[in-house]
């Protein structure tokens, strides 16, 4: 078992990062799947995860989501310990009402949407807010639907997911995640299902929230024009660590690492 | 005796044991329908004792005959203290033993909502008994009802049993017409042409209904 003691209960001083992977492994078995992640998101950063396939990008969400338990170290959000709780005086591994608790504040989209079948676009965006933050059904609609109208999806509201295309309903994805007020969003391959066609109407929700909203966004994705254009920072993961990290141009135009290079020589070439 | 006056002569005890046998196959199919769905939920428990209780009971009450379960409440029961009346009887073995059947269909139709269900409502937060009752149980409904429907048949010919400990169900009325008319055919040919219509005209179209609103329900109508 881990000691924790040396972690601290939560994060104090100037510049206290959205969020902090600190000394985060995890590992399937034998797999080790991550490798001491050390990594900051500054509050409002927009950071972009990069990297072949099996190289950990997705856990990190996945983490970061608490949909998958931690390995080792400690992953804070806005200061405050979120895979473990403060007990007498020291972290301990968080228990199911903790977890709950503290991951209101992250919003997660994903690969494959996931809308509740049985609601309309609508009913998607207002059942969190209505069963977890206890908002009343008049405000809660407002709310869906000025999120609604912001990705465009306002005349489909009273549509179920099976009447709308992949790109549509990633968009009430993302406004039934933002309708919880989230802190930080997640993006877990938002745009990989999708019919080349639609793509664009997803990356343009996604453009417009960082240049819009403050909203710290991590994101992993193999649109890697979308990832230059839009992120103040790119990881490129490699084997369950962070390979390289730089801002998109310094990355994208100048790899320092070997690796680096050969990945992003193999996209383009696959382009 | 034609068989007309035969029915008119004979037909309101007919009637009378069919009533019997739809107020049976109710309050059966409630009783299944609630043990189905607790105990299908308390099989996917990670409480180890409860989901043992839970296992333990559905292989008892599928792995041995009805019959002998009717048999046991009726006449085993009283030894022990318990004395049920025969309609009580009739209707707890029928819902037990078929709940138990549900169960399985309750588990399973849980188990086969897509995992990104699970997680989304896991990303939103909902808490675990608002993640079931809100997302995955009525995802899982629309899952189950075709079978249930099957289910829902089997019930109502399981039902003729309760003839058997004397509750005068639409069976129990056969044997005692053929017993003091000795027309078998005529009795027992009644009897069959009820449960069949019953099933093929009563249930079926109910059940296909359902499936017609749940499906509208899921936005696939």
């Amino acid at each position: 078992m881990e000691d924790l003691t040396s972690y601290p209960l939560e994060l104090t001083g100037p510049d206290i990062p959205m969020v902090r992977f600190l000394n985060v492994r995890k590992s399937y078995g034998e797999l080790i799947v991550l490798d001491n992640l050390n990594l900051d998101i500054s509050p409002n950063e927009m950071v972009t995860i990069i990297g072949p396939s099996g190289s950990g990008k997705t856990t990190v969400l996945r983490m970061l989501m608490t949909l998958e338990t931690i390995g080792g170290g400690v992953i804070y959000v806005d200061g405050k310990p979120l895979t473990h709780m403060p007990k007498n005086g020291a972290l301990v591994p968080a228990d199911a009402r903790y977890l709950r608790k503290a991951r209101s504040s992250i919003g997660m989209c994903f690969q494959h949407f996931n809308l509740f079948p049985h609601m309309t676009a609508l009913q998607n965006c207002m059942e969190g807010p209505v069963q977890v933050l206890g908002l009343s059904g008049r405000e809660a609609r407002e709310r869906a639907e000025e999120l609604l109208m912001m990705v465009g999806m306002i005349d489909k509201k009273d549509q179920h997911p099976s009447r709308l295309s992949g790109g549509q309903q990633q968009r009430v994805a993302i406004a039934r995640a933002l309708a919880m007020r989230p802190k930080v969003m997640l993006f877990d391959e938002v745009t990989s299902a999708l019919d080349p066609e639609v793509i664009g109407e997803v990356t343009n929700v996604i453009r417009d929230l960082t240049t819009r909203h403050s909203l710290t966004m991590l994101m992993v994705t193999h649109q890697m024009g979308f990832a230059r254009d839009i992120s103040d920072r790119v990881c490129f993961f490699f084997g369950g660590k962070i390979e390289e990290q730089d801002s998109p141009d310094e990355l994208f135009s100048n790899p320092k690492s070997k690796r680096t290079q050969q990945f992003l020589s193999a996209v383009k070439a696959a382009d | 005796m034609s068989y007309i006056s035969f029915l008119s002569e004979h037909g309101s005890r007919f009637i009378d044991g069919a009533l019997i046998t739809g107020v049976q196959f109710f309050c059966s199919l409630a009783l299944a329908a609630v043990i189905a769905h607790v105990f299908g939920l308390v099989m996917l428990s990670s409480n180890t004792v409860v989901k043992s209780f839970a296992i333990a009971y559905v292989e008892f009450f599928r792995g041995t005959s009805l019959l002998v379960q009717l048999f046991w409440l009726f006449y085993v029961l009283p030894l022990f203290g318990i004395t049920l009346n025969n309609f009580l009887t009739g209707f707890l073995a029928v819902g037990l033993n078929l709940g138990a059947y549900g169960a399985e269909l309750v588990r399973g139709a849980i188990l086969s909502v897509p995992r990104g269900q699970w997680e989304a409502s896991y990303a939103l937060s909902l808490s675990p008994a608002k993640r079931m009752r809100r997302i995955i149980i009525p995802q899982a409904i629309a899952t189950m009802l075709p079978a249930w429907g099957n289910l829902a048949i089997e019930l109502l010919k399981s039902t003729a049993l309760v003839g058997l400990i004397a509750v005068p169900d639409l069976m129990f009325q056969a044997r005692e017409l053929n017993n003091s008319t000795y027309l078998s055919t005529w009795t027992f040919g009644t009897a069959l042409i009820i449960y069949y219509v019953s099933a093929r005209f009563l249930i079926t179209p109910c059940m296909r209904r359902l499936e017609k609103i749940m499906a509208r329900r899921m936005g696939r109508a």
